[in-house]
């Protein structure tokens, strides 16, 4: 609280130590200097937990089921129901802290966090407060320019999901789906860290990769099942003291937390800028409209009154627990590019994007296993080629199109130079459109490289007499005609020949 | 005359083949029929189900099947959740409450043979101490009806002292079974926090609320009990140990029994006639070979001011679910959001609930937490360790249950902080979590008098062998009051 009011201080001091003659020219002078602010972004990460029943009742988790028919008494919080605490739930909040080098707590405590609203039955949730099961861990991210910044985790605490409110074709009523609610989060609560919405972005998207490397959430985004909340406030450059701060709710997509904060920014410096000063308060970002506006200021806020839920015995873990749990931590996304980089020789940009998702790593390695020797051929084609018709169609990888094995088919022909990297695009187009083998549309087509010296010879010496003038002119000393006798040759075979015998049989003939 | 035999006895009769269980709980319902009107002991009466029940028991005991209480009638506190019946919690916001599910100390007490006669009267969702909160209107004292019978659980304790029935379950967050048993001089039996699950049991204090029996005899609580206890998978708090047998250790002597005296239990708030009434129940325990001696509990006269910020600061959150959304009582048209919830809240809770919802509000919000919720839970450490010292010296711990006999009906309403002083000798055991329980031991000016005994964590089986082998001696739980005779 007193940090606020110092903030809204040393605003007032700044502006009332102007000289009043000067005064007008003092706007001007910030908007030449675009650069003096500085913005400041925490996130709220809420990771909904990949467990077949939920965190306090052995009701389904299952998304789509209709309204409320996943919610028994426990989820309706109907009177003298209790909650028993789903222990899967807790190895998967362990297994996150343990990959974020966190500190896990061996005794936590669940809290109620006491507010009313339809859509939460017992009038609180289950949460923790004091005493979380993960605390102090860090996760790196990749800048622009590619240095690494390390991000603290604050906290990553347990919790149940609230129902929902229904509002869409019931008129002049509400209606309430407690299907969610009691479904586990995990709350991954950042330092304030960040300071742009490029890298927020690049934080949330590097949390998302390691919830899904170690199973514990699907990523589900549409599905609300991986949301953020975003603290965002600026402040002058080199200040130390914080801005006031605003909490952006809700956030559903990595673009919308790249515009919603941008849109944040904007309009906080625009307001300190005209003399305003930023308020705390909640704010939704409107996908439409593309703006941030104001859901409720501090002075509304709930007191939660946040007290240890007695119906809950202390989570207690012991060190067997949690090396257990330890023993079945995957290899994660960090360690795998680095091993990528060494073993398939990539640069950190490549390891980067092909670790990106556990599926593309498993894919982009099926794919080097049948073709060892070209590992760079690989990581180029699986980030070229594939990606981009898995783009197009809107598909993901691991979605059955294109199996690793059938890509491996195709470059192994590039490999033993069957075709053309110029023909395997043709063939990989075709493959993409029928699902047939490289083999087999290389046979068909009759795509085949031609390798065979004497025939490339037959071609050259028949481009050559077909061409007399130019072959005059490229032996008088006009050097850029070998161009034209590789394009010649290449039209005459189809664009068979193998470029690099062509260029050679080429280099020897031509001269005479 | 059946209805003035024990649970233990009327177990006897029946498998002797002496009557029928539909005869027994016949018997039990027209006495519960007749006197009704005068007591209001029940909210609900299930007479059409449970003389269902008891053919079907009478069957099962022909055919030499059935449990350990098969055709024994029984009785229900108005907050255990019962499937397909009323479960008011004595409280207009649930006066259409049908509960879907059994609670399982019903369940449990159902599958050993037992048949529900009926639901208790109450306080208000077991928030007082002399049964004046209930939306049903007040409970009356067999013993003199313009007395109170204590509270919260003065349905069950009525009940049993007027003998419309053997037993009845009951609740005791700050001494709701070990209060009116005491003042309608009967036996209470209150077990270790964890020994029952809670489940089922709508809950007013989480951390303090615990089920229990309330009988005339401490054999018939062993019985009971024997049934009831037990870890419950769908109560985390519930205690996972093996439940001993009760009944079999209930003769155990005496000999060498080491009996503390509280001494704040013999404060100046005693009144004189019920210290007389409890060292004469002490004597005879000396003359069965135990010892007696004196010990101090330094912290024990803040239990009560520590219980009042601890139970409504839980109240506050676990009444929170009663919002007029999805059951119980719903405002008529509200116009919005906030006028359903405050509406529904405030036409369906009572004065004292609706007192100790804002007190605990107060003491768990920001600024005040500190102050309040976390100093009382401190006190209750200390509490706690204090007892922890007594019983390093003494077996069990024995005084006086209420500081004087019952008190007429409307005599403490006006002033709250009176009618919680009640509770100040028996809140100790709840904070701390220990077994307590309290039998009758005498009279003063014709009401009953309470011995309350309390115990270790997990000393059920001492206790209730204390008790016994005291009404082997004496017959005060034997008596019945003359209208009721």
């Amino acid at each position: 609280m007193h940090e606020i009011l110092d903030g809204a201080q040393r605003r007032t001091t700044e502006w009332v130590a102007l000289d009043p003659l000067e005064s007008w020219a003092q706007p001007m002078a910030i908007w030449a200097q675009p650069m003096t602010w500085e913005t400041v972004i925490g996130l709220e990460i809420h990771a909904q937990l990949a467990t077949k029943s939920k965190i306090f009742s052995g009701s389904a988790t299952a998304y789509g089921a209709p309204p409320n028919a996943q919610a028994n008494l426990v989820d309706l919080g109907y009177p003298g129901v209790l909650p028993v605490l789903n222990g899967e739930a807790v190895r998967m909040a362990v297994k996150f802290g343990l990959s974020i080098g966190a500190r896990i707590a061996r005794h936590s405590v669940f809290a109620r966090k006491n507010y009313f609203y339809p859509d939460l039955p017992k009038g609180y949730q289950i949460s923790q407060y004091e005493l979380p099961v993960v605390a102090n861990g860090s996760i790196d991210i990749v800048l622009d320019d590619g240095s690494v910044k390390r991000v603290g985790v604050t906290r990553a605490h347990l919790e149940e999901d609230a129902g929902k409110s229904l509002h869409e074709g019931l008129p002049g009523v509400s209606g309430i789906d407690l299907n969610r609610a009691g479904t586990p989060l995990v709350e991954i609560v950042s330092e304030p860290e960040m300071r742009s919405a490029k890298e927020a972005v690049a934080y949330m998207k590097k949390v998302h990769t390691l919830v899904r490397y170690l199973e514990i959430c699907d990523g589900n985004m549409q599905e609300g099942s991986f949301r953020c909340d975003a603290n965002v406030s600026v402040r002058k450059k080199g200040a130390e003291k914080f801005g006031t701060r605003a909490e952006i709710k809700n956030l559903n997509s990595f673009r919308f937390v790249e515009k919603a904060i941008n849109y944040e920014v904007a309009r906080q410096i625009d307001l300190i800028e005209s003399g305003g000063t930023v308020k705390q308060e909640t704010r939704l970002y409107d996908p439409d409209k593309g703006e941030t506006r104001s859901m409720r200021s501090k002075e509304e806020a709930n007191d939660y009154r946040y007290f240890p839920d007695p119906d809950l015995l202390p989570v207690e873990l012991d060190d067997k627990f949690v090396e257990t749990v330890r023993s079945t931590l995957p290899e994660l996304p960090d360690q795998k590019a680095v091993r990528f980089s060494s073993e398939y020789g990539l640069s950190a940009y490549d390891a980067g994007v092909l670790t990106a998702s556990r599926e593309l790593a498993d894919y982009y390695e099926a794919v080097v296993r049948s073709v060892p020797a070209e590992p760079k051929l690989a990581a180029n084609w699986v980030m070229g080629e594939l990606a981009a018709a898995l783009n197009k169609d809107g598909l993901e990888v691991g979605s059955g199109k294109l199996p690793a094995a059938q890509l491996a088919g195709l470059l192994k022909r590039i490999a033993d130079q069957t075709i053309s990297g110029k023909i395997a695009k043709e063939v990989f187009e075709a493959m993409w459109a029928t699902g047939a083998t490289a083999d087999a549309i290389i046979e068909e087509k009759g795509l085949k490289q031609i390798t065979d010296t004497s025939a490339i010879e037959k071609a050259i010496d028949e481009v050559m007499a077909k061409n007399p003038g130019q072959l005059a002119d490229f032996r008088s000393g006009k050097d850029k005609l070998f161009g034209f006798f590789v394009g010649q040759v290449m039209k005459a075979t189809g664009g068979k020949a193998n470029p690099a015998q062509l260029n050679e049989l080429l280099k020897k003939k031509l001269p005479g | 005359m059946t209805y003035k035999l024990s649970l233990t006895e009327l177990s006897k009769g029946l498998r002797d083949k002496e009557y029928s269980s539909v005869e027994l709980v016949r018997s039990f319902l027209d006495r519960i029929d007749a006197h009704q009107p005068t007591l209001n002991a029940m909210v609900t009466i299930l007479r059409e189900p449970a003389l269902a029940s008891a053919q079907a028991a009478d069957r099962d005991l022909a055919a030499g099947r059935g449990g350990p209480l098969t055709g024994l009638p029984i009785v229900h506190k108005d907050l255990f959740c019962t499937e397909g019946v009323l479960t008011t919690c004595g409280s207009h916001m649930l006066d259409n409450f049908v509960s879907p599910y059994d609670a399982t100390v019903v369940a449990k007490l159902k599958s050993a043979g037992a048949i529900t006669l009926a639901k208790a009267n109450m306080d208000e969702f077991a928030m007082g101490s002399s049964n004046e909160t209930s939306y049903f209107g007040p409970v009356r004292n067999p013993w003199n009806t313009d007395l109170v019978p204590g509270g919260s659980s003065g349905g069950s304790a009525a009940a049993v002292a007027a003998r419309l029935t053997p037993a009845a379950t009951a609740t005791d967050t700050g001494g709701s079974i070990r209060q009116p048993a005491a003042l309608c001089g009967v036996t209470g039996f209150k077990p270790t926090y964890g020994r029952v699950s809670r489940y089922g049991l709508i809950a007013f204090a989480s951390s303090l609320d615990q089920g229990g029996v309330i009988t005339s005899t401490a054999a018939d609580a062993a019985l009971i009990m024997r049934e009831m206890s037990g870890f419950d998978p769908n109560d985390s708090t519930s205690v996972d140990m093996p439940v001993p047998d009760y009944v079999a250790g209930l003769d155990a002597p005496l000999a060498g029994l080491k009996i503390g005296l509280l001494k704040e239990f013999f404060d100046k708030g005693l009144d004189a006639e019920n210290e007389k009434r409890i060292r004469e129940a002490l004597a005879v325990y000396e003359r069965l070979g135990a010892t007696l001696k004196e010990v101090s509990l330094p912290n024990l006269p803040l239990s009560v001011p520590a219980y009042y910020v601890v139970a409504p600061a839980e109240c506050s959150s676990n009444l929170a679910r009663f919002d007029g959304v999805r059951f119980g009582h719903r405002a008529k048209d509200p116009r919005d959001l906030m006028d359903l919830y405050k509406r529904s809240r405030g036409e369906g809770f009572g004065a004292e609930v609706k007192r100790r919802i804002m007190t605990g509000t107060y003491v768990l919000s920001a600024g005040y937490y500190d102050a309040y919720y976390l100093k009382a839970q401190k006190v209750r450490q200390l509490i706690a360790a204090d007892f922890k010292r007594a019983f390093s010296e003494v077996d069990v711990l024995m005084g006086p249950t209420t500081p004087t006999a019952a008190f007429p009906i409307g005599a403490k309403t006006s002033d709250p902080i009176t009618m919680y002083l009640n509770d100040i000798y028996t809140i100790g055991a709840n904070l701390a979590g220990l077994p307590a329980m309290s039998i009758p031991c005498g009279f003063t000016g014709g009401l009953p008098v309470g011995l309350q005994i309390v115990g270790p964590h997990f000393s059920e089986g001492k206790l209730l062998n204390a008790a016994h082998v005291f009404q082997r001696e004496t017959d005060w739980h034997t008596k019945v009051p003359e209208a009721f005779a």
